[in-house]
Order: C-alpha cells, then sequence, then structure tokens
C-alpha cells in the first residue's frame, strides 16, 4: 500500500549535493508508486527560481527535470511564502507551477505524512 | 585584503560575520551570490556595506542559479579570470567558510 512521502528541501542547488539527492530520491519513491509531495523552505526555494544556466559551472540545471515530475504524478509541490518573501521571490519566479502556502499550514501537512525525508 | 564569501547569507552566518570583520573586498561565489540579488532580505545588508567595502559577484555562479539579472548596482560581476585577478591584486585572501 502507498505511503504519504514528504521531501522537505531547504539547501540552495549547486552550492552543496542536497538539492540533487532529494531528487534522486524523490524519482524513486515515485517509481514504487508511492504518494509523494515535495515541500520548499527556507534557501530550498531557491531550486525552484527559473532560468538556471549552469553551463559555466560545469553541472547539470535542475530546471528540465521539474518539468519532468508530472510524468512521475508528482504534483503536490508546496512553497513557503515566508521563504520567498524574504530572499525577493514570488511565485512568477519559479520554474514551475507550485502551490504557496504559509508556515503553518506546511507544518500541518508535515504532521501528515507516513514518512518525511530531510534534505 | 580579498574575503571570499561561498555561503548564502540567508542560510548561514558567514556573510554577516565576514561583514561585520571585512576591511578591502568582498567577494561572492558558489552559494554566497544570493547575497548579489536584488529584492531580498540580504539587500540592505550588502548596501549599508557598501560605503566601506568593495563588493564583487562571480558571474557564473549567478547564472547557474538564475539571478545574474537581478544584480544590486554598485556590485561588479567577474568571471574566474577575474577571480584569480583578484587573488593576486590582493597581498592576502580569507575565505568566509
Amino acid at each position: 500500500m502507498a505511503k504519504q512521502f514528504m521531501f522537505v528541501n531547504r539547501k540552495a542547488p549547486y552550492g552543496t549535493i542536497y538539492a540533487w539527492e532529494s531528487l534522486e530520491v524523490v524519482l524513486i519513491a515515485a517509481a514504487f508508486d508511492q504518494d509523494v509531495s515535495l515541500a520548499f523552505l527556507d534557501d530550498g526555494v531557491f531550486q525552484l527560481k527559473k532560468g538556471h544556466a549552469t553551463k559555466g559551472i560545469g553541472v547539470k540545471a535542475f530546471e528540465k527535470t521539474w518539468g519532468a515530475l508530472e510524468d512521475y504524478d508528482i504534483t503536490k509541490l508546496y512553497v513557503d511564502q515566508e521563504s520567498l518573501a524574504e530572499r525577493g521571490l514570488t511565485a512568477d519566479d519559479l520554474a514551475i507551477p507550485v502551490e504557496v502556502l504559509s508556515r503553518a499550514e506546511i507544518g500541518k501537512l508535515m504532521e501528515a505524512q507516513d514518512v518525511v525525508l530531510s534534505f | 585584503m580579498l574575503n571570499i564569501i561561498n555561503k548564502s547569507p540567508y542560510a548561514a552566518p558567514a556573510f554577516d560575520s565576514a561583514l561585520k570583520t571585512a576591511v578591502g573586498s568582498i567577494l561572492l561565489i558558489e552559494d554566497g551570490v544570493y547575497a548579489a540579488a536584488r529584492g531580498g532580505a540580504a539587500e540592505a545588508r550588502v548596501k549599508a556595506a557598501m560605503g566601506t567595502l568593495k563588493f564583487y559577484a562571480l558571474a557564473q555562479d549567478l547564472e547557474a542559479r538564475g539571478i545574474a539579472d537581478r544584480v544590486i548596482d554598485g556590485i561588479t560581476t567577474v568571471d574566474y579570470a577575474g577571480f584569480v585577478d583578484l587573488v593576486t591584486e590582493h597581498k592576502t585572501s580569507q575565505s568566509w567558510l
């Protein structure tokens, strides 16, 4: 039976390997037909910023992979409003459609999960 | 001296610690470049420090993070060759790891 898995992403992309590792496990969980959701808080919101051009630093950009999440039936993407605002971002700056929520709302969703994986 | 910051100002105390201590130049690289973007809470801290410090940011890291088009006025962008020039132009470097 499918369990509810939430992936909590709090790190900026590229500077560390956390964001990439999270995405790998997200796709694995989805491949096992689990009920997957992703939450983006703090610097994790930077992962979703559109317009990444990573040729100059020699790593793969995230943007195309976000677009592929729908193919894995991953549509529950939650972004913290407070984290966006502190970083001068809005939902329009993000590469894919997301649900912008308050910290309290994200907290409730976290509480309801069977499994929470932290990155 | 050249002060190199590679941590996000929103995730680590390195940025604030460097700004409180540094004399000379600040070079923002890797996740440090988030401090160079307009509109965030770090902008006011950068602007306040601009009176006494000269700010640089690495272009490739800005581009990778999709923020090359929103660099705060007064911050000079440099490429990797410019990074090397800054290191040689300053007598010493401190990396705020």
